[in-house]
């Protein structure tokens, strides 16, 4: 089983509700967390324990063949992404441009253009107790999350059997790597504030589920503060709420300084319980 | 006129709110420019009458016709995307993992396939409620390409200020390291990083400035919610000494943000105390240091 946690707005607390919820299943089963937001990975400050693997992950690029290439053009042609450009006598290759589709490589009549790989980042494995914790991240200058998402997936279907639980904490948003660490879940939990910037995105983040024909509930986070158009949204088009995690500046000092929050505030721990019994519930269905 | 662009690495720091409050200070000597097209949030303080909307195109999609289609296979074979395939003997486009290469239109053997222009969103030229200009736009559910739409509104947003002889252009960036943030900074003259002090807003923070030295561009910071972790507070200014970004301000835990969010205020509007100094401060500290 598959749960990914995602959000419109950035800063909702979805590494804290990814984090907390796999410590909290832990306890009783082992799980898999997976931080799927490659750009910004911040699942690994709250989860430290053993490094099992770590994997450079690549993306395959073109590479010019100066003595063999004809300099026909039709490689310029192919790329839909003017990854590939012919200047005078020579043929460049943009590799933050190239989305590795192997047009310009298949098609070259002299197979000039040969694919090899680029390192786009690093996979991490990290056990603690029940956790086997999977982080992946993006190396800087890299433009193209979607690659490294989807072959860090790849890595957690190769290893683990599916009836794991694993949690995704999603990235941000509602374009292409959001899809891409959400497209193939059982289930979305989509983490949201009670204010106007949250309700926006929550609504942007629902259409996107939408679209994906993915099941989808809400938590809201920081419950107490804004208004109440957020409830109001969700019972209106029957959107299940899974929990309302209260509003509280000790959880913020806690998630500060990297702590798991659900052991010292018994009110988080709560809305944790109401969780897991709605995941447990969807396990049996 | 210099281009200010404010972002953050880490989401829901008080970068929107600290931008659309920026906004309201520069008044009538900025064009404003809402560059988290992702979730775009700027329009929520600032209340724009759109004076022009315009539908967004940008990469394509694959098409196949069902009528010339002999079901040989041969783009499902070649789509590294597995974004064709095969249903009750039919090959059937799955457009969100359609990246656009086109490669299955160039070897179909019937001529079946076809690239059709996506519409990724839309983009809008407004009038805010203090009637400076917001450039801002929607990007589609799921859409591809966002960076080219950011840098659509960046450069109408351009057009507008140097057409209007305005001092400043004002971005509200985008989260994450990616294609729209690198489109967010490209061309920009001083970046404002929005932080707070938490394990994950300091690491946010480093690796989104890696990328902001790659360009080469000076940068200031303001470490929102400073008074949550002293520790973490002093490690985010020793790391702005090491790299000699300007500190520009620390602003306290305030839940005045979500307040003046939920009626649809900035804060400089809402708040009439210390908050409020703080960000007109921060904005006169910003211009001496973009040098206007």
């Amino acid at each position: 089983m598959k749960i990914a946690i995602a959000s419109g707005k950035g800063g909702t607390g979805k590494t804290t509700l990814s984090t907390n919820l796999a410590a909290f299943f832990a306890e009783k089963k082992q799980v898999v967390l997976a931080d799927l937001d490659v750009e910004e990975p911040n699942s690994g400050l709250f989860i430290t324990g053993k490094t099992e693997q770590i994997d450079v992950k690549y993306k395959m690029i073109p590479q010019w063949n100066e003595d063999t290439c004809t300099l026909c053009g039709k490689c310029q042609d192919n790329c839909n992404f003017h990854a590939v450009i012919r200047l005078g006598s020579q043929i460049l290759v943009f590799p933050e441009l190239c989305h590795s589709c192997y047009a310009c490589s298949e098609l070259c009549e002299s197979s000039s253009l040969p694919m090899i790989k680029q390192r786009m980042g690093e996979l991490k494995q990290i056990r603690r107790g029940e956790i086997n914790f999977i982080e992946s991240r993006l190396d800087i200058g890299q433009e193209q999350a979607v690659p490294l998402i989807n072959q860090t997936i790849q890595y957690i279907d190769s290893k683990f059997p599916q009836e794991t639980l694993k949690i995704f904490d999603a990235p941000p948003g509602t374009s292409c790597p959001v899809i891409e660490a959400t497209k193939d879940v059982d289930f979305v939990i989509l983490v949201t504030e009670p204010t106007p910037f949250g309700l926006h995105d929550l609504k942007l983040a629902v259409e996107t589920m939408i679209e994906l024909g993915r099941p989808y509930g809400v938590v809201i986070n920081r419950y107490g503060i804004g208004n109440a158009d957020v409830i109001d949204y969700c019972e209106e088009h029957k959107i299940p709420i899974l929990a309302k995690i209260p509003n509280s500046r000790k959880l913020a000092e806690l998630y500060s300084k990297g702590k798991l929050v659900y052991k010292e505030l018994p009110e988080f721990k709560e809305e944790l319980q109401k969780i897991e019994t709605y995941i447990l519930n969807l396990e049996m269905e | 006129m210099k281009e200010i662009v404010v972002i953050s690495g880490k989401g829901g720091t008080g970068k929107t709110s600290i931008t659309a409050s920026f906004a309201i200070l520069a008044g009538s000597e900025a064009v404003i420019a809402d560059c988290d097209v992702d979730a775009a949030d700027m329009h929520l303080l600032m209340q724009p009458v759109i004076k022009k909307s315009v539908d967004f195109y940008s990469g394509v999609v694959a098409s196949i016709d069902k009528n010339k289609c002999s079901n040989c296979g041969i783009c499902a074979d070649v789509c590294r995307f597995s974004a064709i395939s095969n249903i009750n003997n039919r090959h059937i486009v799955k457009s969100l993992d359609c990246e656009g290469c086109g490669y299955c239109e160039k070897v179909c053997p019937e001529q079946a396939i076809k690239m059709y222009e996506q519409n990724v969103g839309d983009w809008f030229i407004s009038q805010t409620k203090i009637e400076n200009t917001l450039v801002h736009a929607k990007l589609g559910i799921g859409a591809e390409n966002s960076g080219k739409l950011v840098a659509k509104v960046k450069s109408e947003a351009k057009q507008i200020a140097e057409k209007e002889n305005k001092d400043y252009i004002i971005v509200d960036g985008s989260p994450g390291i990616g294609c729209p943030v690198v489109s967010s900074l490209s061309g920009a003259n001083y970046v404002v990083l929005v932080t707070e002090p938490s394990m994950s807003g300091l690491h946010d923070l480093k690796r989104v400035y890696e990328l902001v030295k790659k360009f080469k561009i000076r940068a200031g910071c303001i470490i929102n919610k400073s008074d949550i972790n002293a520790e973490i507070t002093k490690e985010v200014i020793k790391f702005l000494n090491d790299e000699s970004i300007t500190h520009i301000a620390n602003l306290p835990y305030d839940e005045i943000f979500t307040k003046a969010m939920t009626v649809g205020e900035t804060i400089v509007e809402y708040d009439h105390s210390e908050l409020k100094k703080l960000l007109a401060q921060s904005w006169e500290k910003v211009k001496i240091e973009v040098g206007n």
